[in-house]
């Protein structure tokens, strides 16, 4: 079982006949999501997918006609909050951005305007969500996982394909993962991740996976200390990481000092989280 | 991406913000004109994208155009952090009867931006922050509901600006806070803003950062970059849409995506190597675009093994091992290749790359371990 997605999440994908958007809708298709309608402005009426999708001019119109309840989207980053104010206004509830590169003022009014229409967002700038054998919302291999009872969440894409991966060759599978994002501002946090996966009765343990910039993951720690009663194993990259240089994800940066992979290893093992050195040692850890 | 302190001022000036009178030289000559202009006494400013420039020497006063020609040869030739100064900045000397800080930049952790000031200004805003936090005044700002006049007026309260400067202040204030929005700034700052002892408030600097994401809408601002900060291979790898970093060890890496691309870095210093970069290629990289990172990675003289690690997703395998194939053939390198495919199309670029002469690896510390023992001279 899952958090977030599963069979019966009805899914909308905006920039559906995009080059991104087209591939990745067949592969959440044939993955079985259920993906029930797509939205690009001014091709309202195709069907796309050999004829299974409809799509639509506009997400409101998408949603009355086919009762979508969870949107992802690949549209360019310069129309990407539009997308997201859209998704929100529809009353769309649960909104996946996969878009990378949205100017951080945007996310910021995005931020502030989802807050109060209590609308969930996860990412920009993420892989999306799969919930092994049920379904997948963005762009995660879908052949990396099998089910099973762990938790995974991360600010990363590969890495966390690398990780699904390993726990694969394990015999070890997931409840759900998702990937929250690599930018500075996003929507759902680890926090949030973290609590919904205490709640799901199908997980059992939780991966963490983090990455230098920010303090989120201390933030983590913290929450982990006081309110997690499963257990919690973690990774966090960009020990090597150089200070005041963006590694390739805008958050990614060590800024005066704060945000450095010793500080949040630090913050970690004092809750009592037990972080791998590398990926591959993630399934060791959980099993010990 | 950062602008230079007379590029800033130019900004804040279009906005109504007051600033020194002057103007930017590139040769003694120049500033001499610019000094004469401004009556001779003046104020010579190196521009560099470097803090310390007061500290360095890089800021000097001039009592004459004379003077002034003598200190803009004298800076102009000098090298502040490794940067060479290209420009100077002649600005009139002003008499200075009090110095503030005031800046806006975005506040990662309430995902807002924040307004700072502080009645000490003109030294290390940080500084200030470590020793005695209390003297910085913070007010977040809604970004749906913009900068208040109200909370502009509570800022001046709070720095004990005289009554007489307050309407002119949150005036200044509202305008930084449209530069901030308007340029799509992750920073704007004004350090130090002065009371001048004729009583005008003056942006006597000024520093503002770019958002990069942004620049598509900016493209007056994206013309400004300073290549100058940034290494060669770091300006040739944005042209092909790489994110690459040099380090200083010497084993090149080659990953897709950022955290996948950290995670290979650490695991080689975990095995004892040190990595000579960071690289990622981005999802869905073709050919081409693997052909050029590998080029950038060989022309770091350091660099003694490379490792390539791809986890196939939207990349496939097979595109990256024929970028492999067309770049070595092109520069024909001398140092010894480990090799990491895993996921989409894996085995056909395996099959490509068979012919190749590259070591091969199926884990990640497998991959970790073999560079590090071939970087280091050892055989296999």
């Amino acid at each position: 079982m899952s958090i977030l997605i599963n069979k019966q999440s009805r899914v909308v994908v905006q920039g559906i006949t995009g080059h991104e958007g087209s591939f990745h809708a067949q592969q959440m298709l044939a993955y079985g999501t259920n993906v029930v309608a797509g939205v690009t402005p001014g091709k309202g009426g195709e069907w796309v997918l050999d004829g299974k999708v409809p799509v639509f001019d506009s997400v409101k119109v998408a949603v009355e006609a086919t009762g979508a309840n969870v949107s992802v989207i690949f549209v360019p980053a310069r129309f990407a909050a539009d997308a997201i104010f859209e998704a929100a206004d529809s009353g769309v509830p649960l909104i996946f951005c996969i878009t990378e590169g949205i100017p951080v003022q945007d996310m910021m009014a995005v931020r502030a305007y989802l807050d109060q229409k209590g609308v969930r967002l996860v990412g920009p700038n993420c892989p999306g969500a799969l919930t092994p054998g049920e379904a997948k919302v963005g762009i995660i291999p879908g052949n990396i996982a099998i089910p099973g009872d762990i938790g995974v969440v991360s600010r990363s894409g590969t890495l966390t394909y690398e990780v699904l991966y390993a726990l694969k060759l394990h015999g070890m599978g997931a409840s759900t993962c998702v990937g929250i994002g690599g930018d500075p501002i996003n929507g759902t946090s680890f926090i949030d991740a973290l609590s919904l996966f205490e709640a799901d009765p199908y997980t059992e343990r939780v991966i963490l996976i983090g990455e230098i910039g920010g303090s989120d993951e201390e933030k983590a720690a913290e929450y982990i200390s006081r309110h997690m009663t499963k257990p919690v194993v973690a990774f966090i990259a960009g020990q090597t990481a150089p200070p005041g240089k963006r590694m390739g994800h805008a958050g990614a940066i060590i800024e005066g000092g704060s945000g450095t992979a010793a500080d949040k290893i630090h913050a970690l093992n004092n809750a009592g989280v037990r972080v791998a050195r590398h990926p591959e040692e993630i399934p060791a850890l959980l099993q010990g | 991406m950062n602008l230079h302190e007379y590029q800033a001022k130019q900004i804040f000036a279009q906005y109504g913000i007051p600033i020194p009178r002057g103007r930017v030289a590139a040769n003694p000559a120049e500033a001499k004109q610019i000094a004469e202009e401004l009556g001779g006494k003046v104020v010579v400013k190196s521009q560099v994208l470097v803090g310390g420039r007061g500290k360095a020497g890089g800021i000097r006063l001039a009592k004459s155009s004379q003077e002034a020609e003598e200190l803009a040869t004298l800076i102009l030739g000098m090298e502040i952090k490794g940067l060479p100064v290209r420009k100077v900045l002649v600005d009139e000397a002003v008499s200075i009867e009090k110095e503030i800080y005031l800046g806006i930049t975005n506040d990662r952790s309430s995902r807002r931006p924040v307004l700072m000031a502080s009645a000490e200004g003109g030294v290390d805003i940080e500084e200030v922050a470590s020793r005695s936090p209390e003297k910085i005044i913070k007010i977040l700002i809604d970004p749906l509901l913009g900068l208040r006049e109200y909370q502009s007026r509570d800022i001046a309260v709070s720095i004990d600006l005289p009554k007489p400067f307050w309407r002119s202040f949150i005036a200044l204030a509202e305008s930084l806070w449209r530069v901030y929005r308007e340029s799509d700034a992750t920073l704007v700052e004004i350090n130090p803003l002065v009371i001048t002892k004729d009583q005008r408030l003056l942006a006597l600097d000024g520093k503002m950062s770019i958002d990069d994401n942004a620049l598509f809408r900016h493209a007056d601002l994206a013309e400004k970059r300073d290549l100058d900060i940034e290494a060669p291979a770091e300006i040739e790898a944005r042209k092909y849409g790489l994110s690459y970093i040099k380090l200083d060890g010497e084993i090149g890496c080659m990953v897709n995506g950022a955290g996948l691309a950290m995670a290979t870095m650490d695991i080689i210093k975990l095995y004892g190597g040190a990595p000579a970069n960071f690289l990622d290629i981005g999802g869905g990289a073709g050919a081409d675009k693997v052909a050029a990172a590998l080029r950038i990675i060989l022309s770091d003289p350091h660099v003694k093994a490379v490792l390539i690690n791809i986890f196939g997703g939207i990349t496939r395998c097979d595109e990256v091992a024929r970028g492999i194939l067309s770049a070595i053939g092109e520069v024909k390198p001398s140092v010894p290749m480990v090799v990491r495919l895993v996921g989409t199309n894996a085995e056909e670029g395996r099959r490509l790359l068979a012919d190749a002469h590259m070591l091969t690896a199926e884990t990640l510390v497998e991959a970790a371990q073999k560079s590090v023992q071939v970087a280091l001279g050892g055989a296999l």
